[in-house]
């Protein structure tokens, strides 16, 4: 099995960053390396050339006007970055909205795209922005898609509707007609109509997709694609581009662990952005697209963006506060306090997801593949199992109530022990924090192993990335102190 | 005239390749998600041919890689064959779990369907619409309920009554997540406390690129993937990841799908397959 891209990327740079002084042959070598990760990421092999050539050529003319000394292949990983993020689209671009209301968007895609799913999420994206989104079922050909999006409308609290029962009965052009009306009527602002998934080479179907376009006129056409697809993504994008025309695509599954080449292949082939990104089963996994972010990933640096916002989400503002002023007041940080944060973290996803974002995920892929999820359930049943009291001084635990918290959370005492163990040691190494005072040895927080850092980490921070959170809640009374100051 | 055609026509008339017409033969390869080493690998052993005919040199190379495993269904002893159908999101599972059933039904074989796919919106209303028209019982559980629990359920009740073959559908799932692949072993394991699972068919979108190879590989670790059903090969992906899978993992392709009809199920042919890739448009 191949490395991953970002993998990739980070061993090409990583033999040039132990070189002193780049020659252009060692350029080539790299370009190399690119080409084929890009291939095994399922970039289409015109777009592969265009992109390793215009690298080739910037890189070796970056290197002549070099200063000596100068850190060559930082200037090369520069060169690959901002190219990537330029294929990717550069800018996320916002859906335009009607001058109007409503504004209409239309879905199509291959069979299997994730159209219906995605269907719920944008609504329920709109819905959250304070508009007031409406659902037509335009899909009337796979059997009971109409049922699935009524469900996905229910659970978003999205209205659908759907006049037809779908399953081959019914004309989705009319439905997507009188869908408008209805919108109208009701005075919703946003209306999404999902169609039938339909093959590029499937002429009757594209003409049909023709004639729901010219019935409704949407304002967004958008291209829903699956981020496994592989070499056939040009050819299917360009034939939607042909038949029923498109303003910007979707990627789905990008929960999963394909390296999503086929974005870069859509994007250059029809000069299309990438609008959304949808990144799980849940009706909140879905944001808009980062061009920056994504070529990010894919150089293996991270997601520290993302992890960032999906932070500022999980620890909202009045617990975050709650503790600060805690902190502040100099009281002890307490099991209560650890349950709220583990609840908190758990609210932002998966372990693995969230250590995926982090840089050097890459190098430790396997150590988040073995994570184990239900360690953090089994941490909380833990904490759940003590009272009030030994929550806030767990001075207290003698040999009989660990025994009692064990038995309550179907433990064994010597987890309990642990536990305690290593709170204890973290509430020391707060207290010395407040102190001021760097603590002793301070283990790496995350469990880093020592070969995670990788090339592109030491990347100078130009702005594009959040300040640390982390370090200043950790220190609270020098951030009261900057804050004033 | 596809460019196989073209390329193989002048080779066999003119017998000398130009290195631009073995740079085109790699582009069409990688365009048929070969994948970059597989394609470098084909690519060497036809140049490497002392075959006079480029043509079968390059036939040859596909033929290799693939799986030499039988690719009719593996049927019971017991008397119940039990297969179980697995998948990425969106391949087309549960389509293909009905094709498969109408298949084996029209040859005359009494076939349950067991609905284990609880998570998706609307899969078992799917299922059931599917069952319906070829004349099926399908066995569902609770909306979000315990897919284990419908497979079990499946498997009592096909053997009670006497039912040859059960087809249980499950819920796609990303082939990353461990948990979800843990639930699929789950699965496995509980029917097995019944009956045997004989099949155990991963279901491939034929559109799919190099990820095809990680599901083939993760999937396998999770169950025991018997064969490969390559779905929607009716759209214009040439789906020759499937061929790497063969290759790579030793999985036969057993079935493909053409078309949403339900008739749109053929038992997979190498030899057809293998022309339909180099005859590609």
């Amino acid at each position: 099995m191949f490395e991953s891209l970002g993998n990739r990327f980070s061993n090409a740079f990583a033999s040039l960053r132990s070189r002193g002084k780049l020659s252009n042959s060692d350029i080539s070598n790299v370009c190399q390396e690119i080409r084929q990760a890009l291939l095994d990421a399922d970039v289409a092999l015109s777009v592969v050339e265009d992109f390793v050539g215009k690298i080739e050529v910037q890189a070796k003319e970056a290197l002549i006007d070099l200063q000596a000394g100068a850190n060559q292949a930082q200037v090369v990983f520069e060169i690959v970055n901002k190219e990537l993020v330029e294929l990717l689209g550069s800018q996320a671009r916002r859906v335009r909205l009607a001058k109007v209301a409503p504004t209409v968007i239309m879905l199509a895609g291959l069979q299997g795209a994730g159209k219906t799913t995605l269907a719920g999420k944008l609504a329920k994206y709109f819905a959250d922005q304070g508009d007031t989104p409406i659902l037509v079922a335009s899909d009337l050909q796979r059997p009971n898609a109409v049922t699935q999006l009524q469900v996905v409308g229910q659970n978003a609290g999205i209205p659908v509707f759907a006049p037809q029962p779908g399953n081959g009965v019914g004309n989705p052009v009319e439905v997507a007609r009188e869908g408008i009306a209805f919108a109208k009527s009701k005075l919703h602002n946003i209306v999404i109509v999902d169609t039938a998934g339909r093959l590029g080479v499937d002429e009757e179907l594209m003409q049909e997709a023709k004639d729901i376009r010219d019935a409704i006129s949407p304002d967004e056409i958008l291209f829903v694609v699956d981020a496994m697809t592989g070499q056939d993504a040009v050819r299917t994008a360009q034939a939607f581009q042909d038949g029923v025309g498109f303003d910007g695509v979707v990627l789905t599954k990008l929960d999963g662990d394909a390296r999503g080449g086929a974005a870069l292949s859509i994007v250059t082939q029809t000069g299309k952005p990438i609008m959304f990104a949808s990144t799980g089963e849940k009706l909140a996994d879905f944001d808009l697209f980062h061009p920056d972010r994504m070529a990010s990933r894919i150089l293996g640096m991270g997601d520290v963006a993302t992890l960032a916002e999906q932070a500022k989400k999980a620890f909202s503002g009045e617990g975050a506060a709650k503790m600060e002023e805690k902190f502040a007041r100099g009281d002890d940080f307490t099991l209560e306090d650890f349950l709220e944060q583990i609840s908190a973290m758990s609210k932002m996803g998966s372990m693995g997801k969230i250590l995926g974002m982090l840089p050097g995920a890459g190098a430790m892929k396997k150590q988040i593949e073995n994570f184990d999820e239900s360690e953090i359930v089994r941490t909380k049943a833990i904490v759940q199992s003590m009272t009030p009291t030994e929550r806030r001084d767990p001075k207290v635990l003698n040999g009989s109530r660990r025994a009692r918290i064990a038995a309550g959370s179907g433990r064994q005492v010597s987890e309990v022990n642990s536990l305690v163990e290593r709170f204890t040691q973290a509430q020391k190494m707060m207290k010395q924090m407040r102190n001021g005072k760097v603590p002793a040895g301070m283990p790496a927080g995350m469990g880093l192993p020592p070969g995670a850092a990788i090339p592109g980490m030491s990347t100078p921070n130009k702005g594009n990335q959040p300040p640390k959170k982390k370090s200043r809640s950790g220190n609270p009374a020098k951030r009261a102190a900057e804050e004033q100051g | 005239m596809g460019f196989f055609k073209k390329f193989l026509a002048k080779v066999t008339r003119t017998s000398s390749v130009t290195a631009t017409d073995w740079d085109e033969l790699y582009g069409e390869l990688i365009a048929s998600d070969l994948g970059a080493s597989l394609t470098d690998a084909i690519l060497a052993s036809a140049k490497k041919s002392k075959s006079e005919e480029p043509i079968e040199a390059i036939r040859e190379a596909l033929t290799a890689l693939l799986s030499s495993k039988p690719r009719t269904l593996a049927i019971s002893e017991t008397g119940l064959t039990t297969i179980l159908v697995i998948g990425v999101n969106g391949t087309g599972k549960t389509t293909s779990v009905a094709k498969l059933a109408a298949n084996i039904s029209s040859a005359g074989n009494r076939v349950l369907l067991g609905a284990a796919d609880t998570f998706r919106a609307a899969a078992v209303e799917q299922l059931q619409t599917w069952a319906t028209r070829i004349g099926l019982t399908v066995i569902t559980g609770k909306p979000n309920g315990e897919p284990a629990a419908v497979a079990f359920d499946s498997a009592t009740k096909a053997i009670a009554d006497n039912y040859q073959y059960l087809v249980i559908d499950t819920a796609g799932r990303l082939q990353n997540k461990a948990d979800l692949m843990a639930e699929l072993g789950k699965i496995k394991r509980v029917i097995e406390k019944v009956t045997p699972v004989n099949e155990v068919l991963l279901v491939v979108d034929a559109t799919t690129g190099q990820n095809g190879l990680s599901q083939a590989k993760l999937f396998s670790e999770a169950v025991e993937v018997t064969g490969i059903v390559l779905t929607k090969l009716d759209g214009s992906a040439r789906g020759g990841i499937a061929l790497a899978i063969e290759h790579d993992l030793d999985l036969p392709i057993k079935w493909i799908g053409t078309g949403e009809a339900i008739a749109d199920l053929t038992p997979f042919d190498p030899e057809i397959y293998i022309t339909g890739i180099l005859d590609a448009e």
